[in-house]
């Protein structure tokens, strides 16, 4: 080594004492437990008998197997309810509520806010009765002439996992809405008026000046919603249990089934691995996307 | 920059590399098979026992509240330290627990392949063979019930070969009918499996919905299957097909019938609408407020029927086919185990003797409880305790007591769940279903031999 990094060195060392603690911590209870996920799910184990080495047997079946392909999909399909809806919504709301100064807008705020607040597995149960046979909806189709439409939306074969993807659009639009509401209220006033000066109406305002605005708190939103939309458990757990047959099963749901249930915790591992490797990729690519252009 | 998380990889992969194989800490030596039984407890000294058991709702935390301070005055010397958690915490935290180092002594555990059979296959269970002769106990229990509770020593026969396990009640799945609603269609209890299906029909006529039957949970449906399967195949196909043996098929006329019995009972509209989308609980509390004559349920039911509905509800085994005996799905309560972990085996053996002897029953039965055995010999004061008491005697002794079908495989609650929701929904045809879970008992059998 050179002379240039001796005269590194203390400084060095100083910086590791300072982020040690949290380093072994982290290392602790985040990278242990990663690296043992991943050396778990190399083996066939049952939880209780001697392991049988399968090298990268659990991973061919992730990718094969029918069932655990389809729960990759479900989870996909999670994130248009997750994450795109309420990006959407979200992105109308807040501008609506920005513009139009509404007086009380802590009050719509929190309410807009609440369903973050609550348990999920509270948020479960209350939808369960709302899709019940007997309950809120069917009770409002019917009361609009639509009675034939009703059904038992979590039962339904075609409806049950945009049912429970919808529960995910209540609970994540009032998230979306607030960070991008912080984000609006950043844009300066005058730049709204010279706009209108210049002969924009409304929608144009929103296109050119708030959507490009709020670009940073988008790419927050959307990291946020993708993970929730991606390791949803509690809401199929207490909602569907991945039924009817697996059309709700989730990622997420395999690993505590196979790991808790069935006793095959290699192969639950391997599915957390593939989860974690799948969401750090797709937050990879939304952080890329919305780091672009500033 | 890139350097120092290459070394930390390299770091965390060499610890990876030097850890041993997962489950190597729990490999011991198969308990020895021959031990010399001690059944003078007084002479054991202090002694400890940890039970962890699943008996959390009102009655069956009585019994064992009672039942456990008559055993701690009759031994004074031992002392019991419960345990109690629900049944699926029970059963999600007992893997952990039992091959762990502080394991407790005595554990209530499933009777299926994912738990108990994988205890036995992985020597965490002691065979209760050696106390068996000491106490009785192959007299207490008969063999109907005795195979529930029964594994070879590798874990992979199910219903044969050593003793793990000692159940306290009995469940059987029956019809639950309303009285009421029988009078008022002006039905007769059913005597013959025809007889019901005939009910059934009448009912729907009349416009009442005949079943009730909530599915959110995917188990529920198997027990319907089950009823009607055990009228149409012969117990002892059924019985190798539950217990996932080698030498039977789902793919035979008999079960295909079956399965297209339950898809014609639905096309019929025996059952509620959208019964994927309804939780059980829902189901027999729709049952309780009447507009139904039946339900389909397990005995477990009975205490929470009873509080609803009073004496308008009554239970039966399912009625045979005309000249048949009678048939049903049904077992025991989780089984009280031995662990191989246990430091004080002989107490934990006299404890189990303790809460399953005749007295233990008499307990079970003034605490609303339906015990496994000495049934008939009960007094309960209600009518419909009288009604499953009488239903689960019937089937135990004298008539077939049939495996759940989900004990075949340890995914065959999956498997099969699935396959009858959809079964149920119309999107799987009967043939289709029967080769689903076919699929699923072949591939187990294959490899278990």
């Amino acid at each position: 080594m050179g002379s240039g990094s001796r005269s590194l060195g203390p400084s060095r060392w100083t910086a590791l004492a300072y982020v040690l603690p949290a380093l072994v911590v982290y290392a602790a209870f985040l990278l242990y437990p990663l690296g043992r996920s991943v050396h778990l799910s190399l083996f066939d184990w049952d939880g209780l008998s001697l392991a049988t080495f399968v090298g990268l047997a659990n991973y061919v079946e992730v990718v094969t197997d029918e069932g655990l392909r389809a729960a990759f999909g479900h989870a996909l399909v999670l994130i248009v309810f997750f994450a795109g809806l309420p990006t959407v919504i979200g992105l109308a709301v807040a501008a609506v509520l920005n513009r139009a100064k509404v007086r009380g807008l802590p009050f719509f705020r929190t309410v807009v806010f609440l369903p973050q607040v609550l348990a999920m597995v509270v948020v479960g149960v209350a939808w369960r009765r709302i899709y019940a046979p007997d309950g809120s909806v069917n009770a409002v189709l019917s009361a609009v002439g639509l009675g034939d439409l009703g059904r038992a939306w979590l039962g339904d074969t075609v409806l049950a996992l945009p049912a429970v993807g919808v529960i995910g659009t209540w609970v994540q639009t009032g998230l979306v809405t607030v960070l991008l509401l912080a984000g609006m209220s950043r844009v300066p006033g005058d730049l709204y008026e010279a706009a209108r000066l210049d002969g924009a109406g409304a929608v144009r305002e929103f296109f050119s000046i708030t959507l490009p605005a709020v670009r940073g708190e988008l790419a927050v939103a959307l990291t946020l919603t993708v993970i929730a939309a991606l390791k949803t458990f509690d809401l199929v757990y207490i909602t569907t249990g991945g039924g009817p047959g697996n059309r709700t099963s989730v990622p997420a749901f395999e690993v505590y089934n196979r790991a808790f249930r069935l006793g095959e915790v290699g192969s639950a591992a391997a599915v957390g691995v593939t989860l974690t490797i799948v969401i750090f990729v797709i937050n990879l690519a939304v952080a890329r996307v919305g780091r672009q252009r500033t | 920059m890139l350097r120092r998380p290459a070394v930390v990889t390299l770091a965390l992969l060499a610890v990876l590399l030097a850890a041993c194989t997962p489950g190597s800490e729990n490999v011991g030596a198969p308990p020895p098979a021959d031990r010399t039984v001690q059944t003078d407890i007084a002479a054991l000294g202090p002694v400890t026992l940890t039970v962890w058991d699943q008996e959390v709702r009102g009655g069956q935390n009585a019994q064992m509240e009672r039942l456990n301070a008559a055993f701690q005055q009759k031994h004074p010397n031992v002392k019991i330290d419960r345990v109690s958690r629900s049944f699926e915490d029970l059963g999600t935290t007992l893997r952990l627990a039992i091959s762990g180092n502080e394991a407790p002594d005595v554990v209530q555990s499933n009777n299926g392949r994912s738990d108990m059979g994988n205890f036995v296959a992985a020597n965490q269970l002691l065979s209760l063979e050696p106390w068996a002769k000491a106490y009785g106990w192959k007299e207490r229990y008969p063999a109907a019930v005795a195979q529930y509770v029964s594994y070879t020593p590798d874990g992979k026969t199910f219903g044969e070969g050593n003793l793990y396990g000692l159940p306290q009640v009995g469940e059987v799945v029956g019809i639950y009918y309303n009285q009421a609603e029988l009078t008022r269609l002006g039905i007769a209890v059913p005597k013959t499996w025809e007889d019901f299906e005939a009910a059934l029909a009448t009912a729907k006529a009349a416009g009442a919905t005949p079943m009730q039957l909530g599915n959110v949970e995917k188990w529920p449906a198997l027990h319907v299957l089950g009823m009607v399967q055990d009228q149409l195949v012969a117990p002892e196909q059924v019985t190798t097909l539950a217990f996932g043996r080698k030498g039977a098929a789902w793919t035979t006329p008999e079960n295909t019938q079956a399965a297209q019995k339950l898809a014609e009972w639905t096309r019929a509209g025996y059952f509620n609408e959208g019964v994927n989308g309804i939780d059980n609980d829902q189901a027999w509390q729709a049952f309780s407020r009447g507009g139904s004559p039946f339900l389909i349920g397990g005995t477990w039911l009975a205490a929470d029927l009873e509080a609803a509905m009073g004496p308008n509800v009554r239970f039966m085994a399912p009625p045979p086919r005309a000249g048949q005996p009678v048939s049903a799905t049904g077992g025991t309560g989780l089984p009280f185990t031995i662990t191989s972990g246990s430091d004080a085996p002989d107490a934990a053996a006299a404890y189990l003797d303790f809460i399953t002897n005749a007295d233990a029953m008499k307990v079970l039965t003034e605490t609303g409880n339906l015990p496994v055995v000495e049934t008939a010999a009960q007094q309960p004061a209600q009518q419909l305790s009288k009604d499953v008491f009488a239903a689960f005697s019937a089937v135990s002794d004298g008539g077939e007591l049939l495996p759940y079908l989900d004990y075949a495989t340890p995914t065959m609650g999956d498997t099969m769940g699935a396959a009858l929701q959809d079964l149920l929904a119309g999107v799987q045809t009967p043939e289709q279903f029967v080769a689903a879970v076919q699929a699923d008992y072949a591939a187990f059998v294959e490899k278990n031999g």
